[in-house]
């Protein structure tokens, strides 16, 4: 018994290996995929090394009004801005911010979404119900909008943008949760996890929740790249990161005050957040082909 | 089910089922609006700040302000003032603006022809850009056409698209002038934001389309259409295509709530008079009857466009008809 | 007309899939001929290549990932190998027309079965939209579908009336030569010998020549006139009904007919062919039946047997008869 046991466990986690394997071997030969994963890394890298390279206070929000509005140079390769301010330098450092709204607002709506989605699909009848009709209102309302009421509901900040960019995403989840637990809700390794008496959570963690991993994972990533956009555009509005902090979006909107005679300012914060938009796409798209060979075409 | 007068027979009775479908389809539109005109309205009341201060000044005195709150009905609780709203809704009162004073449901109806030109423009561009590339790459799957087509729907799925609209103004406004870069002259005004919206959409419609083509090519059917004698050309735009609108019209429908969102976008950055612009302008200006309002109005908008949509996909597919009949 | 021809001539055909995993290696030489108002029987298992021939015949493999490769391919006299897109466009439906194997994907769900079968006619025949429709309803009739229901869409058929659809837009245009890819295999045994019978009477009727592509020797014995076995993108063994089913000659085609059940024992066990057909990608480099071949001998391993004629028509591709004039395959062995 013990024995069968261990074996079922040892073929399953060989199987789970192989499985993700076989994903890295074909998201290798993927080559938009790779292009995503190294623009990607090197992004994160950035975001991750500005401080050391840049100081805040001084670099990123320090005014230097001798050095305003100057065209890109060897000096400063994107120019700079109507305070002084590198282009360049803000770019980097504002990779911080977009990155992180784009990644905590994803996260807000995987766990929310996932938690929502797999119970409605597990518990069913009037709670399953419930659940998805909210899914449906909050789906109808354009998520731009929904999220330009949240903002402006709760104060302009860092958190409260993650927040509402969270909260306009997390339908999708809920949805992708739920099929994956209705999917597997009948088959006989779930009854027999029930009939020796395991805790729900734990069934829904551990027996069903690895199921739909793979389309979790495309999702998030594919939700961060839209996420970063929707955050770009409510800070575009005014009602995202607040001044001074360098937020693409917010530099866009500064930009845009001077694109008649300086389009150099609304050029390359504009070209910040599509590579990065880009390279999750490409990341996103090639670990679908990868993880689901059913759509790949 | 035989006989000459069977086949109208069948039609009438069909065309019952759909009437009887479309009105169920409207009851349940009922509870999903009450829902989001719940949680419209939570949000919005729950933003920082007494707008009774905003109103009425500085110098007001403690009664002045309770009257005031009556008169803007801001008395009682949430649900309760909730359920008051709704019932003036009902009665086409959504509350008057605490900027310009004006009727809620004028300012927005003043609005919404300008987004509707903009957003049905918009879709017509994505259509006219998306249907005949997403159906070039299929067609051509793998070869250097395709490539290009799915680069270039990537970037257009990745550029955020008030940047892109910025862009537009900047090349063909301020460089080229051969549109304005703003405000509300006549048609001309309206290309450059509907582009803007509609480049953002026919990037997502291209790859539906390419994918939805690329499944219906395999079908067996296209085979018996070519043993006919069929042209090729007629294969691919007559049996392919009616196949495949299938799917393309459901996204289309589901991405009408998107094309209203990015029009908000896309209207502020060409001074274009919609609703999206009315929004962020009540937005700065914490005019919350207004945000209410056109939020609530928009929201019903979207979910009637998406009932129209399944209609439509009925009459496009046979066999989701048939299932009415059920 | 200065030269006899007849409606078929295929010369060393051959048909691979170029695919990512690998060359598929599906027809490789076959030569059919076939006269007028003939019908020919193509045997053979799953995978042996026969509808990848038929669909070959029309031009209509799909390409890529498809590479076809033939000395000539004439069908009616007319060089079907170099012929123009609008000429090829004229001939299909009209020359040679094909029923497929599944009539529950072979119609398209979006238009009526008057419309898919009234398109044919319209082609073809240059009529107007509401004459060909009038005569699609005259189709529908000729295969026992009411006519009120061209109006109707595929899903409101049944998989046994679908076919019979099929066959409608089939012979719409009386084409001289009509290929049908099993075309009962998808269908409930009582319909099957309903749609068979239809197919006999209508080919009688029309006086078409028609090929039977099946892998069931009862309806090659109903319907055929001569009959061609088919293995592993081979023909293997051809020759007149009487010749192939009263002295079968290759152990494959023996093979087929000991895994038919025994009517006159009907205790008798089924003697099935044992093995698999070799995996198309990588054919073995002799006889590809020797692996499952009892008679097989090292020879057979060395080199691919051509196919000989044995008598009159009769030709075999099995190179035990090149070796001993006298061979017999022995229908006891197994």
């Amino acid at each position: 018994m013990k024995q069968e046991k261990l074996e079922t466990r040892a073929s399953r986690l060989y199987k789970k290996r192989s499985t993700m394997e076989m994903a890295w071997r074909q998201l290798r030969r993927n080559k938009g995929a790779i292009i995503g994963l190294v623009l990607l890394v090197i992004i994160i890298g950035a975001a991750l090394i500005a401080p050391l390279l840049f100081d805040y206070s001084t670099d990123v929000i320090g005014m230097n009004v001798r050095q305003r509005m100057k065209w890109p140079s060897l000096e400063h390769i994107c120019g700079t801005d109507e305070l002084g301010r590198d282009i360049f330098t803000r770019i980097v450092y504002g990779a911080r911010y977009s990155l992180a709204v784009g990644v905590v607002a994803v996260a807000i709506a995987l766990v929310v979404g996932i938690a929502l989605g797999a119970a409605a699909g597990y518990i069913g009848g009037l709670f399953e119900n419930v659940v998805m009709r909210i899914c449906d209102i909050f789906s109808s309302i354009p998520s731009v909008l929904m999220a330009i009421a949240v903002v402006s509901a709760l104060g302009k900040s860092t958190l409260n943008l993650m927040l509402a960019v969270g909260i306009a995403s997390t339908a999708p989840f809920v949805r992708v949760a739920r099929a994956a637990v209705l999917v597997v809700r009948g088959e006989e390794y779930v009854e027999a996890a029930r009939a020796i008496g395991q805790p729900d959570w734990k069934i829904i963690l551990v027996h069903i929740l690895p199921n739909c991993i793979s389309q979790i994972i495309v999702q998030a990533t594919l939700r961060v790249g839209s996420a970063i956009i929707s955050a770009a555009q409510l800070s575009f509005l005014g009602l995202g990161v607040p001044a001074p902090a360098p937020e693409w979006g917010s530099m866009l909107a500064s930009g845009r005050l001077y694109i008649r005679d300086y389009s150099y300012m609304t050029l390359f914060p504009g070209i910040a957040i599509m590579i990065t938009v880009l390279s999750l796409n490409l990341l996103g798209d090639g670990l679908r082909d990868a993880l689901d060979p059913k759509l790949k075409r | 089910m035989q006989g000459a007068g069977s086949c109208a027979l069948h039609l009438l009775f069909d065309g019952a089922n759909m009437y009887k479908y479309i009105i169920k389809r409207l009851l349940m539109l009922i509870p999903v609006l009450l829902g989001v005109a719940f949680v419209i309205f939570a949000i919005m009341n729950v933003a920082e700040g007494d707008p009774v201060y905003q109103v009425a000044g500085p110098d007001a005195t403690e009664e002045q302000l309770e009257a005031l709150r009556e008169e803007m009905g801001l008395n009682g609780s949430l649900i309760q003032r909730y359920f008051r709203y709704i019932g003036n809704l009902l009665k086409g009162d959504l509350g008057t603006s605490y900027i310009s004073k004006m009727d809620v449901m004028k300012l927005y109806f003043q609005r919404l022809p300008n987004t509707l030109k903009l957003a049905s423009l918009a879709m017509l561009v994505a259509v006219l850009i998306s249907v005949p590339l997403g159906i070039i790459a299929a067609v051509n799957q793998n070869s250097w056409k395709d490539t290009l087509a799915m680069i270039l729907a990537l970037i257009g799925l990745s550029m955020p698209n008030f940047w892109l609209g910025l862009l537009l103004m900047l090349l063909f406004a301020l460089k080229l002038g051969w549109f304005p870069s703003g405000g509300s002259e006549g048609f001309i005004s309206v290309v450059l934001p509907a582009v803007t919206v509609g480049v953002g959409l026919a990037a997502l419609l291209t790859r539906t389309t390419r994918s939805s083509m690329l499944d219906v090519l395999r079908q067996d059917y296209l085979r018996t259409a070519r043993a006919k004698g069929v042209t090729e050309r007629k294969v691919i735009y007559y049996h392919a295509l009616r196949n495949a609108l299938i799917p393309i019209i459901t996204i289309f429908g589901v991405q009408f709530s998107n094309v209203l969102g990015g029009s908000v976008l896309a209207e502020t950055v060409f001074a274009w008079p919609g609703v999206g612009r009315l929004v962020v302008d009540a937005i700065d200006q914490r005019d919350i009857p207004t945000v209410t309002g056109a939020l609530i109005m928009t929201t019903m908008l979207v979910t009637v466009v998406n009932l129209i949509v399944d209609i439509v996909y009925a009459y496009v597919d046979p066999r989701i008809k048939a299932q009415y009949t059920k | 007309m200065a030269e006899e021809h007849d409606i078929l001539n295929i010369e060393d055909l051959k048909v691979r899939f170029e695919t990512e995993d690998g060359t598929v290696y599906a027809v490789n030489g076959v030569n059919l001929r076939l006269g007028y108002h003939k019908t020919l029987g193509l045997v053979g298992e799953t995978g042996a290549g026969k509808t990848t021939t038929a669909l070959a015949m029309l031009r209509l493999v799909p390409d890529p990932p498809g590479v076809v490769e033939c000395k000539r391919l004439e069908i009616d006299g007319q060089d079907v190998r170099g012929m123009s897109i609008t000429k090829l466009e004229q001939v299909r439906g009209k020359d040679i027309s094909m029923i497929f194997q599944d009539p529950m994907t072979a119609l398209n769900p979006v238009f009526t079965v008057g419309q898919q079968i009234a398109e044919s006619i319209e082609i073809h025949e240059h009529l107007g939209k509401a004459e060909a429709l009038e005569k699609a309803g005259d189709m529908l009739e000729m295969v026992g579908i009411p006519r009120a229901r061209a109006n109707e869409y595929p899903h409101q058929f049944s998989g046994g009336m679908k076919q019979r659809v099929v066959i409608a837009i089939a012979l719409a245009c009386n084409p001289k030569l009509l290929i049908a890819d099993e075309p009962t295999t998808a269908l409930d045994v009582t319909i099957q010998a309903q749609v068979l019978e239809l197919m006999n009477e209508l080919k009688e009727k029309y006086d078409t020549s028609m090929i039977m592509i099946t892998h069931d020797l009862g309806i090659v014995a109903e319907v055929c006139d001569e009959v061609a076995v088919m293995y592993a993108g081979r023909i293997v063994e051809q020759g007149s009904l009487e010749e192939v089913f009263g002295k079968t000659m290759h152990p494959y085609t023996e093979g087929l007919f000991n895994s038919l059940p025994n009517i006159k024992n009907r205790t008798a066990k089924l003697k099935p062919i044992h093995g698999l057909m070799p995996d198309p990608t990588k054919l073995p480099e002799g006889c590809p039946f020797a692996p499952r071949c009892n008679y097989a001998t090292e020879d057979c391993r060395k080199a691919v047997p051509e196919l000989h004629r044995a008598s009159g028509t009769h030709m075999v591709a099995c190179s035990a008869y090149e070796r001993d004039k006298n061979f017999m395959i022995d229908r006891r062995k197994r």
